[in-house]
């Protein structure tokens, strides 16, 4: 305890150097603008702007991104209350009653409640994550090959068994991720793989990069093209009065959903922490909970403060949980730590137990800014929400081309080549496709920056093993996990086989 | 939705099967005391795709998944102008990169889109068009040291070498 107390000190120090400290501020502000813009997130924001960090440290770099992080957590819920349009499928559930509160003409108070609870919900799941982190990362440091293939598999079973889409096209989206990921050349024998037509720019791999600014920015930008043409440009803007008489009684009303908020802080940060579960399906679920153990349920869906309050704290929450897997096990818990691995890679920094010993300074200033940012977040955003309301109104024509011309640069920078700009380009126009038949795209995402990864710890685990598929089923930590993950594989299978045999027992 | 499903799973199970085929240029069984094949990941990877795309196939057949049973347009001619028209416009600019490099491409892309998809006035798409490929210039090219594309040798050497003396 009093050594983790020293070590987040520490953190404090490297959090707080004047260029960590604007990186905290200037990531805060920017994510609460990509936030609040319909249809862009943290992970739009995160996979754009990935590019632009090679300019300061890595430390700095993932300061900068986790703040951005948050701030696109808190942003969210502002176009979610005031258009009615999630900010992000994180901030879905907070349309349920933010909306009808601002038609009601309490903008302000869905604004304010949004805000303290994301406060609320950051803060507490920090402190959890400051006291969760190191003893996980003490465990994974026994891991071998066979655990780390496993703990990869149990990322993919858990959104083939959780996710809710399409299973036939949640497994393709895994695999297309992971031959991807395999392009180049062959990590052992050296020989160049899956080069296509011969072109040179094959020969060095795809980079993550090009896929995740491909699908969440040229995709997700034709997209919204689309959304745009069907809405013929129309939007439904409410209203916001703002004043600080109203703000102050806003803030004393938030005081009686005290109860909402610690259980969406808790189930938040514990869903985020399952690999590929993240904010969505949190902040949802706590939607849900809060609704059931309500004294006054039928008040949800048409203003309830504590239909914002609860999934504003999950999700904010979820976010720190699934950087928790990302750190300690080197397995990311959501889309957006999965670019952040893939950024952790390209700065040189091995994720997994050992950044815990080997680069201390990099996890504990981590740790440490993510206290700052939540409290610059919330101090941001309640002082500027006129200004997100502003940014709200701008057209998405002049925002469309900014957001184009920073994919097209951030796809070329990173390896500064014209083949990656044309894969991007590719990748965001099959993806646009793709995604229009409900294909779910995260996955691929996901297996691309773990395919590296994944390759090596299988192949090395059945060479030790000679080949036998047993090893993953003989050993103390990789066996559950495995079992766990074939269970989740399992799931999708057994549910249809169990309607069936109801509804033969139904009909004897 | 229907003909789209089908279609999308039919390309996407051609392409699984290339990439099969592609992956067995190298080994994919087993070699002795260096474990799996180079081409064994990928093949049973691709495999696994193949068998996805079959399942979506029957399922379209047998009409048990929602997007095989609905009737909506997947793309209508408004949406496939407006999409075409952006992704279009993209296209055309990398090409340009080669040409006129990206400093000559980013200002014609933001006028065509923000003149003629946005219908600013030109003031906007002026000012639009020489601030952001100017911050790019400086961000990139002269703090980050990451030289963007500058086309034909001639568009560098009398346009940008001045500049690279002036802030390099």
């Amino acid at each position: 305890m009093g050594e983790i107390l020293t070590l987040l000190w520490g953190g404090f120090l490297i959090a707080f150097e004047p260029l960590n400290l604007m990186l905290i501020i200037f990531g805060c502000t920017v994510g609460l603008f990509i936030g609040a813009m319909p249809g862009l997130g943290s992970v739009n924001g995160v996979a754009i702007l990935l590019p632009l960090t090679f300019l300061v440290p890595p430390t700095g770099a993932i300061i900068f991104l986790a703040a951005l992080y948050y701030g696109a957590m808190y942003g969210g819920a502002i176009s979610s209350i005031m258009l009615g349009i999630p900010g992000a499928s994180t901030a879905v559930a907070t349309t349920f009653d933010g909306r009808p509160l601002a038609k009601l003409g309490m903008a302000d108070k869905a604004l304010t409640a949004a805000a303290v609870a994301s406060f609320v919900g950051g803060t507490i799941s920090v402190v959890l994550f400051t006291f969760f982190a190191p003893p996980l990362a003490n465990v994974a440091l026994r891991f071998g090959a066979p655990e780390e293939f496993a703990l990869m598999l149990l990322a993919f079973a858990t959104f083939v068994g959780l996710g809710g889409d399409d299973i036939a096209k949640t497994i393709f989206s895994i695999a297309i991720g992971l031959v991807l990921s395999a392009v180049g050349l062959d990590i052992i024998s050296g020989e160049p793989r899956l080069v296509f037509g011969d072109i040179p720019g094959f020969m060095r791999g795809i980079n993550f990069l090009v896929l995740a600014i491909g699908i969440y920015g040229i995709g997700e930008m034709l997209w919204t093209v689309e959304e745009n043409h069907k809405a013929g440009g129309k939007s439904m803007m409410s209203e916001a009065v703002v004043t600080v008489e109203r703000t102050l009684n806003n803030l004393k009303e938030l005081l009686g959903t005290w109860k909402t908020m610690l259980m969406g802080s808790f189930l938040g940060y514990f869903v985020g922490i399952l690999p590929a579960a993240g904010a969505t399906p949190g902040s949802l679920m706590s939607y849900g909970i809060a609704k059931q153990i309500s004294r006054d349920p039928d008040k949800f869906g048409k203003g309830a403060v504590e239909g914002v309050v609860a999934p504003e704290a999950a999700n904010n929450a979820a976010s720190t949980g699934s950087m928790l897997p990302m750190l300690t096990l080197g397995i990311p818990g959501s889309p957006t730590t999965a670019i952040l691995l893939g950024g952790m890679v390209i700065w040189g920094l091995e994720p997994g137990p050992l950044l815990f010993t080997q680069n201390a300074d990099f996890v504990w200033g981590l740790i440490a800014s993510l206290y700052a940012a939540n409290l610059f977040a919330v101090i941001i955003n309640v002082a500027f929400i006129p200004v997100f309301i502003w940014v709200l109104k701008m057209p998405f024509t002049l925002l469309a081309p900014i957001i184009f011309l920073l994919c097209l640069i951030g796809g070329y920078a990173p390896t500064q080549s014209l083949h990656d700009v044309w894969l991007m380009i590719l990748f965001g126009v099959v993806g646009y496709f793709l995604r229009k038949l409900d294909y779910p795209l995260a996955p691929a995402v996901l297996a691309i920056v773990l395919g590296p990864l994944a390759e090596p710890a299988l192949r090395q685990s059945l060479l030790i093993s000679n080949g036998s598929f047993e090893i993953f089923f003989t050993r103390v930590y990789s066996a559950p996990i495995m079992i766990a993950a074939l269970i989740l594989l399992a799931l999708p299978l057994l549910k249809p086989l169990m309607g069936h045999l109801r509804r033969k027992k139904s009909k004897a | 939705m229907r003909k789209a499903e089908l279609a999308m799973a039919v390309v996407m199970g051609i392409f699984s099967l290339y990439l099969m085929w592609k992956s067995a240029e190298l080994p994919i069984g087993w070699i002795q005391g260096e474990g799996p094949g180079g081409g064994a990941w990928p093949f049973w990877l691709a495999a696994i795709m193949l068998i996805s795309c079959i399942t979506i196939i029957i399922k379209w057949v047998r009409r048990t998944s929602p997007l095989s049973r609905s009737d909506e347009i997947y793309m209508d001619r408004g949406t496939m102008v407006a999409v075409g028209l952006v992704a279009g416009s993209l296209i055309v600019t990398v090409a340009l990169f080669y040409v006129i490099g990206v400093y000559g491409a980013l200002p014609l892309f933001l006028i065509f889109y923000v003149r003629y998809l946005g219908r600013h006035t030109w003031p906007v798409t002026a000012a639009m068009a020489t601030i952001a490929p100017v911050a790019t210039f400086f961000f990139f090219d002269i703090a980050l040291k990451i030289t963007l594309p500058k086309g034909l040798p001639i568009v560098e050497e009398t346009i940008f070498y001045p500049l690279y003396k002036m802030f390099l």
